[in-house]
């Protein structure tokens, strides 16, 4: 099973996350990574959803019944532009943290608050950039970790 | 001119009765109160269920005999939760439901006030889709929303809960807009593309089929069906939701195929060459496996709901619309082309003469319901509204009641609800108070619902109800029987109690009853007299029998147990 990324456009509505995602855990399949936000378009929202259902197509489908549910594309990989935030706080001290600091700002991370004894950065990329930041930071002491979850476009018409 | 101030209770009232709603089925409570107070003076009739499982089932049956909306009220919390399995029915056998319930106080939600349930989320994934209401002035544009969510596309349930606060909530009665739902917009017309796609395959079929199901009967194409299938001698399969939709007793008619269907039925779509399937959804119950299922047919699947299509069986020829629209599409696009049917036919009918549904009632022997249903068809000139229960007794009603009008046979098809036979029959019968409405159920079944026998007596609402009593869970004990090496676990229900004809005659019905064949005419006739009062026979039946032809659950349709004989070679 690979994964499968779905752009869905919502109505902005009360309970709509709640039928999306119950008609996905319906089959007992997880969601990987789901984030929502607003449009461009006065009281819609779109929802990218990112699973890995062997039976998709069905998915699609039941999702499109949903009343509040306006359209669905499934996007191709190859022709995505797929982004996710991260907030990472990470334990400091006197020894490490210039090396934390230094290893931060190479990945491309924003150091966005910075105590006696914690940091806390922000960075922006693919999942797996993501992962590798997660992996470079753990060494020191991961506090808290929080994923914006992946949103993604197409970037045909 | 100045706009009228209305509770929001009297707007849902005030609403109901601008959607031409003129029945209700319902039970009252804390929460939904308000709404009892405006319903009291308005011409909308209520119907007061003894429990809310059976108003729904009411407003189901309305809904079903008469293709239209059928409307059920219950409080909070209990009142909505005994509400779920109607939902869940009507859900699975697509029929037209708008639910109004009661729930606490907005300020209330969400603290475990006192009959407090989450009904929207309990309700979301029983229904087509559901409201909660959060301002008064929101009530009549989503009444005119759900109804008509309710009743097109794919008909289905809707439920709205209003927080008693907004039933007392003033506003202004302003009469609902257009529908603004972007998400929402049932293909009706199919693309002319696939049915010139679909009338090519059906011109160069030799053994074509038409499986139809519920969706001729919501689409009211069953005149249209008829025209199809005549014009251009396409034998037809009816599934259990399509009873009704094709006229049995017509030559081209098989009637039902599938794991209780008869041989000619299930055997003709395993033999065809092609599946005009229109109005139906592949269900379990039909296909039995679906990879041995009509191996050699080339699939047309016409559906108003895209996720039918490709769901079981992939589909050569995949046809989004109504029934009725795509039927007539058919029609024109065939033209005046001749199908060479013929030996296909002749086919069918030698099998139908070798592999007959057959009982066997001995003259002194215990009752056999086939026997009884036709001594019953038999006795009744009008076409009667038939209400049926769920397992054995429902398969021999599919099997031997002759079938000529649609939305003359009303069961649960999907869901499968015991206890569904009784209320439903009430609902039946309030829509067509003319109409002879029998509600022919199992005894386990009956159990389950028969409170509604006092609505029944105390609404005026006569319907006549056959309880076949073999003092079982029959349709469990025959898979026990064949299954489970007849170990009869929690099968028994008894004879002894209830007395079937006291508890009909202390909830204000008559109660009669008939154990052998030489009574069964006249307890009929009997019962038939009587059309002040509803009616309950009780039909002591025998509790060995079996339902024939089976196809066990998940084997193949090519091997069809035809009698107990057969059972043998499992």
């Amino acid at each position: 099973m690979s994964e499968r990324i779905l752009s869905v456009l919502v109505e902005d509505k009360p309970g709509v996350l709640a039928r999306v995602a119950s008609t996905i855990s319906r089959r007992g399949f997880n969601i990987n990574s789901l984030s929502v936000g607003p449009t461009h378009i006065e009281g819609r929202s779109k929802m990218t959803i990112v699973t890995e259902l062997d039976a998709v197509e069905q998915v699609k489908k039941q999702l499109n019944k949903l009343v509040n549910v306006i359209k669905i594309v499934e996007l191709d990989p190859d022709m995505t532009i797929e982004t996710e935030v991260l907030l990472l706080k990470v334990s400091i001290n006197k020894d490490s943290q210039t090396s934390v600091i230094e290893k931060a700002s190479l990945s491309g991370a924003n150091s966005v608050d910075v105590g006696q004894d914690y940091a806390v950065f922000e960075l922006t990329g693919s999942s797996k950039e993501l992962n590798k930041f997660e992996d470079l930071m753990k060494p020191f002491g991961i506090i808290e970790m929080v994923r914006g979850g992946r949103i993604a476009i197409q970037t045909n018409l | 001119m100045s706009k009228e101030q209305l509770t929001g209770a009297e707007l849902v009232i005030r609403g109901l009765e601008y959607l031409n709603v003129s029945t209700v089925f319902g039970v009252p409570g804390g929460a939904i109160l308000p709404a009892y107070d405006p319903l009291y003076d308005s011409p909308i009739r209520h119907i007061l269920a003894r429990h809310e499982q059976g108003a729904g089932h009411m407003a189901e049956g309305y809904a079903q005999s008469t293709g239209e909306l059928g409307v059920v009220i219950a409080t909070s919390g209990p009142g909505a939760t005994n509400l779920i399995t109607p939902l869940a029915n009507a859900l699975m056998d697509s029929t037209p439901l708008l639910a109004i319930t009661g729930q606490v106080a907005s300020e209330a939600i969400g603290n475990d006030a006192f009959q407090e349930a989450y009904t929207v989320g309990l309700s979301m994934a029983a229904t087509k889709h559901n409201y909660l209401i959060t301002n008064a002035s929101e009530i009549p544009q989503v009444l005119k929303e759900a109804k008509y969510i309710a009743t097109s596309g794919r008909p289905g349930p809707v439920l709205i809960d209003i927080p008693k606060d907004i039933l007392n909530q003033k506003s202004d009665w302003v009469e609902p807009g257009p529908l603004d739902l972007p998400g929402y917009k049932p293909t009706l017309e199919p693309n002319p593309k696939m049915i010139q796609q679909a009338a090519n395959l059906i011109k160069n079929s030799n053994k074509p089929i038409l499986y139809v199901g519920g969706g001729i009967i919501h689409s009211k194409a069953n005149q249209e069906l008829f025209d199809l299938a005549t014009k251009f001698n396409i034998p037809v399969v009816t599934t259990l939701m399509g009873r009704g939709a094709f006229p049995d007793g017509h030559e081209l008619c098989l009637e039902m195929p599938g794991m209780h269907g008869n041989y000619t039925a299930t055997t003709s779509i395993q033999k065809s060459d092609l599946l005009i399937a229109i109005g139906v959804r592949f269900d379990d119950r039909v296909t039995a496996n679906p990879s041995f299922f009509a191996q050699n047919a080339k699939v047309i699947h016409a559906d108003i709901d895209p996720a039918e299509i490709g769901k079981v069986r992939e589909a050569q020829v995949p046809i989004v619309g109504d029934a009725k629209s795509v039927i007539l599409g058919l029609i024109d696009a065939l033209g005046d082309t001749k199908l060479n049917t013929e030996n296909w036919i002749n086919e069918l009918n030698s099998m139908k003469t070798e592999f007959p549904l057959s009982y066997n009632q001995n003259e002194n022997g215990p009752l056999k319901v086939p026997f009884v249903l036709e001594e019953l068809q038999n006795l009744t000139e009008e076409e009667a509204i038939v209400v049926s229960g769920v397992g054995q007794h429902q398969m021999w009603i599919s099997q031997h009641w002759n079938f000529t009008e649609p939305n003359t046979w009303l069961n649960s098809g999907g869901l499968g609800t015991m206890g569904y036979s009784l209320p439903a029959a009430i609902g039946a019968k309030t829509a067509y108070p003319e109409k002879l409405v029998l509600a022919l159920d199992g005894d386990g079944c009956f159990q389950m619902t028969c409170q509604e026998l006092i609505t029944a007596s105390t609404e005026n609402i006569p319907v006549k109800i056959v309880v076949f009593n073999n003092g079982n869970h029959g349709m469990v004990r025959q898979w026990q029987k064949i299954f489970y090496n007849s170990k009869f676990s929690a099968s028994e229900l008894g004879h002894v109690v209830p007395d079937y004809v006291k508890l009909a005659e202390s909830m204000g019905a008559v109660g009669l009853r008939m154990t052998k064949k030489s009574e069964v005419k006249n307890v009929f006739l009997e019962m038939l007299k009587i059309n002040d009062k509803p009616v309950l026979i009780d039909c002591v039946v025998d509790p060995e029998d079996m339902v024939f032809p089976m196809v066990p659950a998940g084997g193949s349709n090519d091997q069809i147990i035809l009698n107990e004989e057969d059972l043998k070679n499992l």
